[in-house]
């Protein structure tokens, strides 16, 4: 028996495409996915109309959606982040019906529920039998974990796996067992390697980046949560892998061993594994061939499901686990609200993958950003966008100073006894302006483009038109 | 107190938005050889500009000037003193002349601005003869308060190859140090130029705190921190310093006049050193570098 | 003062602006592009026009490309181009 079907045009077919339908897919390939976009022409050549796309992340490698949606093949989108390029259309308001934007644990939790079914399932996988037990560790589209399609994978009425990696039955080492598949397409190329992970991601070389670096790893380190069993996620920007890097000197000068570090998963990460300053990682993501590497070889590196990551309405998740995340702001607002939506002008560029789910789970939030870019000032007074509620945000750490959200008086107290350049977020918004003068209020459309879906499900904020 | 010397680029818009952002302890903003012949109107006027507008709160400033061989220096000097600086610094200071030179002329400005507090001079000594001169140019004006070793043009002007770890600037390092100690000021040591060396800078800042400088100046931002940790009293002596202070206490209380810890004597210079460190750890914010 | 010939000061940097004045026969002709236009225009052309008034700057011809550089920058740009096309020496 076999499950592989030859072409796409045939499975979509065999899965009983009809409009109106949702579809998904899983954003693993990053920038180097070409499935989104080969799934997506072919159910435009084949006449659909009015397909709901479910998406974990579009990318800038996605902009021919644009198209899709300007010819009402695809007429509702949701996603958890949304790259620059599609971002610009959809702020200029070509949809007539707002992007749905979740969190990375969010998503898994509406599709468990029932909240968005799934009709057919698209997952990109590196490796696959014909039975459809699959993986991202092996294969030339190698992209390490597969975190985010699990939800997919189990709850989709119809599963299609695509590989261009087709292997003998059975792939002992998958992630996605046989049992979920329902059929499988092999193709020539899933994606383009180079954009899947990066060769090596390095740390900053700006010289602010490396001077807030210093400053939130000083943060953990009189935070009272490093010791023994800590636990830490960052992400993949310049500047928070080099809290990684620092953090890593310190753990091994003090001594201390973690418990886990989470997330998307970078080289820096598996060499506090390696150093011995975690007992393990968990991975929903990778970001690098070293994540990759490790992930495939070291049995105390895990997959992770996005659920099993993030999700609010599982019996536990390991956010909720989390000592300390850092974490990125195109803006702030004084009562510390973040925006990782939309840039200054208003544009989507972004999404909360996991910024407000690690957010609400770790017992120490930071926010690491440069207190200006070119003129404008990071701090406001309303964001644009509200992706992450300041109320679970605990401290942004800018090359001027450290702002504690005022909920938290005994890490203000903590911090200051440490000698940190502790100061409040208005006279921080005061010094930014002084340097950028003072910003004309951006003035949106009425159109909203976007709704923001909080993890509980609440609408949190609308994103709007910008008007061109 | 003054351990790290940041040079940053003139010209740079960018850059001068977050120089005083770093973690030095003074900012050289430099109009001489990180600026292009062909761009030295606009750096000169955009640090003019930044001085006037940018409120350099977090660090002192300093301005390298173009040299006074070059047609620039007092173009230099007349945009930017009137902003009072902290600090001029003049590059490829031969003579004690030279620095009165520039004095008088940065007199001449004063008095046209009112300006009654004058603008210290650090003379970047970068020539054989200008090594040679050292204590001359140290005690060449009431402005100079330190002087400043630049190896890379010296090492041209001995005729010898640069290295990492500097025997060929053994001497100038020293005679440079005792020069401005004889003086009484304070004497700052060349950058290290590999940006990538974390471990030779730190060895190179050690040897240099152990002849004597008082602090070290760099080309990159990545080498303040180790800079300021190597300057910085370490917690030994801190611990040192106030076990010294308080068996002075504890004499002064009971009249004793000889007094000794840990079987050494306890003089004047020893206690004015310990009241250093301890001044300078106050200043570090209550403690060490990096507790 | 007087708009000789052609100059330029500033460059594309982020943080920086480029700075284009020629001769003009009637008037000051300004032409600003900016990332941050939506929160500066305004600021940014009055900081242009300042400086054209501190020296005298009747007839101009003036483009700016901004990269987000601040209002000193601004000035500092304009300032070195008019003194570029004036054949002053600063």
């Amino acid at each position: 028996m076999s499950k592989v079907v030859n072409t796409l045009k045939e499975v979509i077919k065999l899965c009983g495409l009809k409009e109106g339908m949702r579809v998904s897919f899983h954003h693993h390939l990053r920038n180097g996915d070409h499935v989104i976009n080969m799934v997506l022409d072919e159910i435009a050549d084949m006449g659909y109309k009015d397909i709901t796309v479910n998406a974990s992340s579009v990318f800038d490698i996605h902009a021919p959606i644009v198209n899709h949606i300007r010819n009402n093949v695809v007429t509702a989108l949701e996603v958890n982040y949304m790259g620059a390029v599609v971002g610009r259309e959809i702020s200029k308001g070509i949809m007539n019906k707002p992007v749905d934007f979740r969190s990375h644990g969010g998503r898994p939790s509406d599709i468990e529920s029932g909240k968005t079914p799934i009709d057919i399932a698209f997952i990109a996988a590196p490796t696959s039998d014909n039975m459809g037990n699959c993986t991202g560790k092996y294969g030339a589209s190698a992209c390490g974990s597969l975190g985010y399609a699990f939800a997919d994978a189990m709850y989709a009425k119809k599963v299609v796996v695509i590989t261009d990696n087709l292997v003998d039955y059975p792939l002992y080492d998958f992630s996605i067992s046989e049992t979920y598949v329902d059929y499988v397409v092999s193709v020539d190329k899933i994606g383009d390697p180079t954009g899947i992970v990066s060769g090596t991601t390095k740390i900053t070389r700006d010289p602010v980046g490396l001077m807030m670096a210093s400053y939130a790893t000083k943060v953990i380190q009189h935070s009272g949560l490093l010791q023994n069993g800590f636990s830490f996620q960052t992400g993949a920007g310049g500047a928070s892998l080099a809290v990684a890097k620092y953090l890593k000197e310190l753990m091994l000068k003090e001594n201390i061993r973690g418990s886990f570090g989470m997330g998307g998963i970078t080289g820096y990460l598996v060499d506090m594994l390696e150093a011995g300053c975690f007992e393990t990682l968990m991975d929903v993501q990778c970001f690098d061939l070293k994540a990759v590497e490790s992930i495939r070889e070291n049995k105390r590196h895990r997959e992770v499901t996005a659920s099993h990551y993030a999700s609010p309405t599982v019996k536990s998740a390991i956010v909720n686990n989390l000592d300390v995340v850092i974490l990125g702001a195109t803006q702030i607002d004084t009562n510390f609200n973040v925006n990782v939506h939309t840039d200054s002008n208003g544009y989507i560029m972004g999404g909360s993958g996991g910024h407000s789910d690690t957010a609400a789970g770790a017992k120490l939030t930071m926010i690491v950003a440069p207190l200006t870019r070119a003129r404008l000032s990071l701090i406001t007074d309303r964001v644009l966008c509200i992706s992450t509620p300041g109320k679970t945000v605990d401290v942004l750490v800018t090359q001027r100073g450290i702002a504690v959200n005022p909920l938290r008086d005994d890490l203000i107290a903590r911090l200051k006894e440490a000698k940190l350049p502790i100061i409040d977020i208005n006279e921080l918004k005061n010094i930014a302006e002084k340097i950028t003068g003072i910003p004309n209020d951006v003035k949106l459309g009425d159109k909203v483009v976007g709704n923001v879906i909080y993890r509980d499900g609440t609408v949190i904020d609308k994103i709007r038109s910008v008007v061109v | 107190m003054r351990r790290s010397m940041l040079f940053m680029p003139g010209n740079s818009a960018g850059m001068l938005l977050n120089a005083d952002a770093l973690g030095a302890d003074s900012i050289i903003l430099d109009l001489e050889d990180a600026v292009s012949p062909a761009e030295k109107d606009s750096a000169r006027i955009l640090v003019r500009n930044a001085l006037k507008h940018l409120n350099y709160s977090n660090c002192e400033i300093i301005v390298r000037i173009n040299s006074i061989d070059s047609e620039f220096w007092k173009s230099d000097l007349q945009e930017i003193i009137p902003l009072r600086p902290h600090m001029i610094m003049p590059p490829k200071i031969n003579s004690a002349g030279d620095v009165q030179i520039i004095a008088e002329y940065m007199k001449e400005i004063e008095e046209k601005h009112n300006i009654d507090k004058p603008t210290y001079i650090i003379p970047l000594i970068e020539t054989a003869l200008g090594v040679e001169n050292a204590f001359e140019i140290a005690k060449s004006s009431d402005r100079v308060k330190a002087i400043f070793l630049g190896a890379e043009d010296l090492t041209a002007d001995l005729r010898c190859k640069r290295t990492k770890n500097g025997d060929e600037i053994f001497y100038s390092r020293g005679r440079m140090v005792t020069a401005a100690r004889a003086a009484g000021i304070d004497v700052y040591d060349t950058p290290f130029t590999d940006v990538e060396d974390e471990e030779g800078l730190r060895e190179d800042a050690l040897f240099a705190k152990s002849l004597g400088f008082t602090g070290k100046a760099c080309i990159s931002p990545r080498h303040v921190m180790t800079i300021n940790e190597v300057f910085s009293p370490t917690i030994e002596e801190v611990e040192y310093a106030r076990e010294v202070m308080d068996i002075i206490r504890v004499a002064e209380e009971q009249g004793k006049g000889a007094i000794s810890l840990h079987g050494k004597m306890i003089d004047a210079p020893i206690v004015a050193r310990a009241r250093q460190t301890l001044e300078m750890a106050e200043a570090l914010g209550g403690g060490v570098y990096n507790e | 003062m007087e708009i000789k010939n052609k100059a330029a000061a500033g460059t594309l940097e982020s943080s920086d602006i480029y700075v284009v004045v020629e001769p003009n026969e009637n008037g000051i002709d300004l032409h600003l592009e900016s990332i941050v236009y939506n929160q500066f225009n305004e600021e940014i052309e009055k900081a242009v026009r300042d400086v054209l008034n501190d020296f005298n700057v009747e007839n101009i011809k003036i483009q700016l490309k901004d990269r987000g550089a601040v209002e000193c920058a601004i000035r500092a740009r304009v300032e070195t181009a008019l003194k570029r096309a004036g054949g002053v020496n600063s």
